[in-house]
């Protein structure tokens, strides 16, 4: 993948950074009855990289997707950025799905302009902030390219170059590379690394592997199924610049450990 | 090395690099391909029309019977004028009423799409109209509209325009809930939300269904007119047939029949390219594929 040479240097987020994301008491019961998150507190500080870690049913989408406005939140109070979820004046959120979930009928650079469009920004305006976009996803070439002939992880670049272009503060990934390759996966990790320094993102992961949010992440959310709660959060604040050499470090190692017997108290 | 007589010049077969020899061949293949899908289907109906023409040659069948082929193509030169005025009219309602098909369904399937509760309401309507046969409901519609060519209209409409309304509804309603989802998170209008999300991903279900569209308002436009009879002065290639049957004339029955015929594989063949044109880029069904 072809980065820019000029990167700024992943570093621990700051412990004094104002508080971007506040859940108080948050719930979510669908209609259905059944109760996908109870009661989540989660204060989320600005440049934070925090993961949700958790089995299947443990409500870690579902809290995402309240963070984003994009399900209803039942009781309790979210406030992002200041606003509630979905209220802000200017969208400064982007949004990865674990599908790349693209137009098919659109190019590349038709789908990273999607979100620029909507806000009414013309194609001449937003050619610049697209290109750069891409570049920094490593698909400068690609621009003319339909989602069709592009591989797994290509498809995943552009959707993280979609969620982006808007120079959001902050960055939404739900389960982004559980259908990808372990290659790639491990390929897409330091891009995203590298992005939330060199943007200065506020990044919630959701992931169900414990490897992949020890290496992301600088707090995981362990979180237990059934109803959906937060069990357990860990901080981890070493181990920057976060490189492949970090994945074979002692340190990488006792954190995994103590990561994966957190979520195994989830399952008792 | 200044003699160049170190080295064979080059057979001329040889110069060609192995990469644009096998581009080459990989073209001749494509070539011969494309040949083969005119020159095949084309060879096979020559043969059979060969065929025909001998058979009614060598068993001396009556042209009352079933002409030959050269007898009706005959009859296409002579009753050139009565036969085109006919077509003409027959095109101009199958158009016309493809056309209104197409506006009502489109409009119809939106609003359908836009609510559960007007979907439900009137859905029953649209079922009906659909399953009864139109041949069964020309009758009346004869008798209430006046005008020959209105009534003829109505009919071929109502056969052509349920699977526009069904396909567009469902076309609307199947774009990708994740991609509803990031047009929420980006607060899109609902008019940006019907531009750059529903439509495109209507457009295969809308396709599909104007290829058969097509096809069926034809059929309603003869079906009808069947049912009107020669009632009206100014009439369509379904009148020449039956016209032509009372008459015992069967060459211009099967010239007019032919035409009919033709007139389907026009509107089939203009649909398909149309269906190629806004979806080939992208959409699986119109993508080729390498073998």
């Amino acid at each position: 993948m072809v980065m820019e040479s000029t990167m700024t240097a992943q570093a621990a987020p700051a412990q004094d950074a104002p508080t971007l994301i506040r859940m108080e008491g948050v719930s979510k019961r669908f209609a259905n009855g059944t109760v996908a998150v109870r009661d989540m507190n989660l204060d989320i500080r600005e440049g934070e990289f925090v993961s949700f870690l958790g089995p299947s049913g443990c409500g870690k989408s579902t809290a995402l997707k309240m963070i984003a406005g994009l399900l209803s939140i039942s009781a309790g109070e979210i406030t992002v950025n200041g606003h509630p979820p979905g209220k802000g004046a200017e969208q400064d959120i982007g949004f990865v799905f674990q599908d790349p979930t693209l137009m098919p009928w659109a190019t590349v650079f038709e789908n990273v302009f999607l979100p620029l469009r909507l806000r009414g920004m013309s194609r001449a305006d937003a050619r610049d902030r697209i290109e750069e976009a891409l570049a920094s996803v490593g698909l400068a070439k690609f621009t003319n390219a339909y989602p069709r002939e592009l591989s797994g992880g290509m498809k995943m670049r552009v959707s993280i170059a979609r969620a982006l272009v808007t120079r959001p503060k902050l960055l939404l990934m739900d389960e982004p590379f559980a259908a990808l390759d372990e290659i790639t996966r491990f390929k897409l990790n330091n891009d995203v690394l590298d992005l939330w320094a060199r943007h200065k993102l506020t990044v919630i992961f959701v992931t169900h592997s414990v490897f992949e949010s020890v290496y992301l992440s600088s707090r995981v959310v362990v979180m237990a199924a059934r109803p959906g709660r937060v069990s357990d959060v860990v901080d981890l604040p070493g181990g920057y610049p976060r490189t492949e050499a970090y994945r074979t470090t002692p340190d990488y190692a006792e954190n995994c450990r103590v990561v994966s017997a957190a979520l195994e108290e989830t399952m008792k | 090395m200044s003699s160049t007589t170190d080295f064979p010049a080059p057979a001329p077969e040889e110069t060609q690099d192995p990469a644009a020899e096998m581009n080459a061949s990989v073209e001749r293949a494509a070539r011969r391909e494309r040949r083969m899908q005119v020159l095949m289907p084309v060879a096979a109906l020559s043969s059979a029309l060969l065929l025909w023409e001998f058979l009614v040659w060598y068993n001396e069948v009556p042209h009352y019977l079933i002409p030959a082929p050269s007898l009706i193509a005959q009859t296409l030169v002579t009753d050139f004028a009565t036969l085109m005025d006919s077509m003409w009219f027959t095109v101009k309602l199958t158009l016309l009423s493809l056309a209104l098909a197409i506006v009502g369904g489109v409009l119809l399937g939106m609003l359908f799409a836009l609510s559960r509760t007007i979907e439900v309401s009137l859905f029953p309507f649209a079922v009906i109209l659909q399953v009864t046969p139109v041949i069964a409901i020309a009758p009346l519609i004869l008798i209430y509209v006046h005008d020959t060519f209105s009534a003829l209209l109505i009919c071929a409409w109502i056969v052509a325009f349920f699977p526009i309304l069904s396909n567009t509804a469902i076309g609307l309603r199947s774009a990708d809930h994740n991609l509803r989802d990031l047009f929420t998170l980006y607060q899109a209008t609902p008019l940006q939300r019907l531009r750059f999300l529903l439509v495109p991903s209507a457009l295969p279900y809308f396709m599909a269904a104007l290829k058969i569209a097509g096809g069926l308002a034809l059929i309603g436009a003869v079906v009808a007119e069947f049912v009107a009879g020669t009632a009206g002065q100014n009439t369509g290639l379904a009148s020449r047939i039956l016209e032509s049957s009372f008459r015992q004339e069967i060459p211009r029955m099967f010239a007019a029949l032919f035409l009919v015929s033709l007139l389907g594989i026009v509107i089939f063949l203009a649909t398909s390219f149309l269906s190629k044109a806004v979806l080939g880029h992208w959409h699986e069904s119109e993508i080729k594929r390498e073998s």
